[in-house]
C-alpha cells in the first residue's frame, strides 16, 4: 500500500470567493474516491486541483505519482481519427499499455480506428476517452463523470475498467451523480456542499 | 520525454493544419497579394518598388503570423486538450515552445521559401537577397514567441482580437525595424551585421522570457 | 525584531480596510507636498531660470517634459515591482495598487510625448521622427494602453490583474531599451546631460534647481494619485461587503 495523493486544507477561489471550503483527503493504492454533491459545487475544480491543472488557492496538494484525467470535455481533436488521437495520447504521455485497435476494441468501438473523432455520438466520444486511460496507463486515474452520457453497458464497461485498475494496484478518485462506481472497494467519500462546506 | 512529447504536438499541430488545407495557404495568399496589389497602387517604377520592397515582405510576414494567432490555444482550450498540458512530466514552457514552433512553420516558413521570389518581383537587388532570407529566419521566430505570448494573455477574454493586436504591435515594433533597416543598407551596398546582430539579440530575448511567460499566462487562463 | 515588524505590516498591508486607511490618511500629504514642489519650480522654471541663448524661452517645457519622462519610466518599475509581489504572494491590495499605477503612467508618457512633440516642432522642424527614443516612448504607452486593456477585458479582476502583471512584467525590457537609446544609436533626440552616478552633469547650474523641484513635485504626485486611485478600486470592489459598508454608514 503506498500513499498516491494526498491534499492538506487544499481550496480554490473563483473571482475571490472560495469555490468549497479547505479538503483534507488521502489516497492510497488500491483506494477509490468519490466526490458527491449537487450541480456547481466544485466537483470538477476539485479533481481539477487533484490533477494539477489547477494550483491550490490555499493548502496544499501532494502526488506521489503521475495522474491520468478525464474531464468533462473530450481532450481530442474532431478532425483526426479515433486511431490517431489515440496513437497521439501514446506519443504525448508516453505510455506502454494496449496497442490503439486493442484499446478500441476493449471499449466497445472496434471497427471505429479510421473514423473522424468528431463524428462520434457523446457515448462514444466518452469510451474514446475512456481507451486512451489504456493507452497510456497510469497508477492514478482522475475520472470527472466518467459515467455521462453512457448507456448500461458503457456504464457496466467503466465498473470493469475501475475493478481492474484497482485490483491491480492503482488508485480512483471521481466525481459521479445518479449512477455511482457498482465495485467491490469500499469508497472514500468527499462530499462538497453549494455553500462550500466539505465533509 | 520532453522531446517525444514535443514532437507529438508538433506532429499533430501540422497534421490538422494539412487538414485544414486552406487557411494554411493564407500565408502564402497574403505574400503574393501585397506584391501584386501594392504596385498596381503605387505604380510600377522600380526604384519605389525596390524601396519599399523590405517592408512589404516584412508586412506580409506579419500579417500571416497575426492572422493564426487567434486560433493558437482557442481550440485547444474549447475541447480541452490544453490543460493535458499540465499532466504529465513534460513541462508546460516546452509544449509552449512545440506549439509556436508548429506556428512558425505554418506561418512563416512559406513567406521564407517564397520571400526571393517576391523580392525580384519588386527589383530588390541581388546582394541584398540573402539578408532577406537572413533577416526573415531570424525574425519571423520573434513574431511567433511574441504572438503567442499576446494569444496566451488574452485566451480568457471576449474581446481577444483586438486586444491580441495592441498587445503585439509594441513589442514587434523593433522586430520591424531592425529587419527593414537590414535590408535596406545591404541594398545599398552596406553592411547589415549590426541590424542582424540587434535582430539576433531580440531573438534571444525572446526566447528565453516568453515561454515562462506564455505557460504561466496559460495556466491563468484554463482556470 | 525589526525583520518581524516589517513582516508583520508587510501582511496587514494585505488587509483591505487597513490600506484603505493608510491610503486615505496617507494621500492628502502627498497632494500637499506635490502641490508645494510644483509651485516652487514652475515659479522658478518660469521667471527665475534666464533665457537660453539659443532658444530663448521655449526650452521651459523641458521642465515638465522631463520630469514626465522620467516618471514614466520610474512609475513602470514601480510597477513592475509590485507585479513581481502580486504574482508571488497572491496579495490582493498590491495586484490593485499594480493595476492602478497603469493610467497614470499612460498619462505621463502621454504628457512626455505631446510636450517634446510641442518642444520638437521650433527645435527641429517636425513634429515628429522615428528615432530610437521616440519610438521607444510611444512603445512605452502602448504597453501602458495594453495594461488596461488586458486588466478591463476580464470579469474575474484577480485574475484579470495577475495577467496583466505578467504583461508588465514581459514589457519591463522596454525601460532599459528607452534609457540607452539615446547611447546606442545616432538619433535625432539629445543624450543624456543630467548623470546621477557617474560624474559632472553638462547641464548649467543655473537650469537644475527646478528641475529637481519638479521631479519630486512629479514622484508625490505619482504617489498621491496611485494610492487615490487603488484606494477607489478598492472601494469599488468590496463595495457589498460589510468593511465597507460600516465606514460609508450604508444600512443594508
Amino acid at each position: 500500500m503506498s500513499r498516491m495523493l494526498e491534499t492538506h486544507q487544499a481550496s480554490f477561489a473563483r473571482n475571490g470567493e472560495a469555490v468549497f471550503a479547505p479538503v483534507d483527503l488521502a489516497l492510497d493504492s488500491g483506494q477509490a474516491l468519490i466526490v458527491l454533491g449537487p450541480n456547481g459545487c466544485g466537483k470538477t475544480t476539485l479533481l481539477r486541483m487533484l490533477a494539477g491543472i489547477l494550483r491550490p488557492w490555499q493548502g496544499q496538494v501532494v502526488r506521489h505519482c503521475q495522474p491520468a484525467f478525464l474531464g468533462h470535455l473530450p481532450a481530442f481533436k474532431g478532425d483526426l481519427s479515433c486511431r490517431e488521437n489515440l496513437a497521439f495520447q501514446r506519443r504525448f504521455h508516453g505510455g506502454a499499455g494496449l496497442e490503439e485497435n486493442r484499446a478500441l476494441a476493449r471499449v466497445g468501438l472496434a471497427g471505429l480506428g479510421l473514423r473522424p473523432a468528431r463524428t462520434l455520438s457523446a457515448g462514444q466520444k466518452r469510451r474514446l476517452g475512456l481507451a486512451g486511460l489504456l493507452i497510456a496507463p497510469r497508477p492514478l486515474w482522475l475520472l470527472d463523470e466518467p459515467y455521462a452520457s453512457l448507456d448500461d453497458s458503457g456504464c457496466e464497461l467503466v465498473d470493469r475498467l475501475l475493478s481492474e485498475h484497482l485490483t491491480a494496484g492503482g488508485a480512483v478518485a471521481l466525481s459521479a451523480h445518479q449512477r455511482k462506481p457498482v465495485i467491490e472497494v469500499e469508497m472514500i467519500r468527499v462530499e462538497l456542499a453549494v455553500t462550500g462546506e466539505a465533509a | 520525454m520532453i522531446v517525444s512529447s514535443m514532437s507529438a504536438l508538433i506532429a499533430r499541430d501540422l497534421r490538422l493544419a494539412v487538414r485544414h488545407g486552406g487557411e494554411s495557404l493564407m500565408p502564402l495568399i497574403f505574400l503574393f497579394s501585397v506584391i501584386i496589389l501594392i504596385p498596381l497602387g503605387v505604380g510600377p517604377g522600380p526604384n519605389l518598388l525596390s524601396a519599399i520592397a523590405p517592408g512589404m515582405i516584412w508586412v506580409a510576414a506579419l500579417l500571416s503570423s497575426l492572422l493564426a494567432l487567434e486560433n493558437l490555444f482557442r481550440p485547444d482550450l474549447d475541447d480541452g486538450t490544453l490543460e493535458q498540458w499540465w499532466i504529465g512530466q513534460c513541462p508546460a514552457g516546452a509544449l509552449v515552445v512545440a506549439r509556436l514552433f508548429s506556428h512558425w512553420l505554418i506561418t512563416a516558413v512559406p513567406v521564407i521559401v517564397f520571400a526571393p521570389l517576391a523580392a525580384q518581383m519588386l527589383y530588390l537587388p541581388a546582394e541584398a537577397l540573402p539578408v532577406l532570407v537572413l533577416s526573415l529566419l531570424i525574425g519571423t521566430p520573434v513574431l511567433s514567441l511574441v504572438g503567442g505570448l499576446a494569444a496566451a494573455l488574452t485566451l480568457g477574454t471576449n474581446r481577444g482580437s483586438v486586444l491580441l493586436s495592441i498587445l503585439v504591435f509594441p513589442l514587434i515594433v523593433p522586430v520591424l525595424i531592425f529587419a527593414t533597416g537590414a535590408v535596406s543598407a545591404a541594398a545599398d551596398g552596406m553592411s547589415a551585421s549590426a541590424h542582424l546582430g540587434l535582430l539576433a539579440s531580440l531573438l534571444i530575448l525572446a526566447i528565453t522570457l516568453v515561454p515562462l511567460a506564455t505557460s504561466a499566462a496559460l495556466r491563468l487562463n484554463i482556470e | 525584531m525589526i525583520w518581524k515588524t516589517i513582516k508583520v505590516n508587510f501582511h496587514r498591508l494585505g488587509s483591505p480596510p487597513t490600506f484603505y486607511r493608510l491610503a486615505e490618511v496617507l494621500a492628502p500629504w502627498l497632494w500637499g507636498g506635490f502641490a508645494v514642489c510644483a509651485a516652487i519650480g514652475l515659479y522658478q522654471a518660469l521667471y527665475v531660470v534666464p533665457p537660453d541663448y539659443q532658444q530663448s524661452d521655449s526650452f521651459r517645457i523641458l521642465y515638465i517634459h522631463v520630469p514626465s519622462a522620467w516618471q514614466a519610466m520610474a512609475g513602470y518599475v514601480v510597477m513592475a515591482i509590485l507585479a513581481v509581489i502580486a504574482l508571488v504572494w497572491r496579495i490582493r491590495t498590491v495586484e490593485i495598487m499594480a493595476m492602478a499605477g497603469a493610467p497614470i503612467g499612460a498619462a505621463f508618457t502621454f504628457i512626455c510625448l505631446a510636450t517634446g512633440s510641442l518642444w520638437g516642432r521650433p527645435m527641429w522642424g517636425t513634429w515628429w521622427a522615428w528615432d530610437a527614443r521616440l519610438t521607444s516612448m510611444l512603445v512605452l504607452l502602448f504597453i501602458y494602453l495594453g495594461i488596461m486593456g488586458l486588466y478591463a477585458a476580464f470579469e474575474d479582476r484577480r485574475k484579470g490583474a495577475r495577467v496583466a502583471c505578467i504583461l508588465i512584467l514581459v514589457g519591463i525590457v522596454n525601460i532599459p531599451i528607452i534609457h540607452f537609446s539615446v547611447e546606442w544609436w545616432t538619433t535625432l533626440h539629445q543624450g543624456a546631460t543630467i548623470r546621477l552616478f557617474s560624474g559632472e552633469s553638462t547641464l548649467h547650474a543655473s537650469m537644475m534647481p527646478p528641475l529637481v523641484w519638479m521631479t519630486i513635485a512629479v514622484k508625490l504626485m505619482f504617489g498621491a494619485a496611485l494610492l487615490d486611485r487603488a484606494r477607489n478600486d478598492l472601494l469599488d470592489q468590496d463595495r457589498r461587503k460589510g468593511w465597507v459598508q460600516s465606514r460609508l454608514g450604508e444600512t443594508t
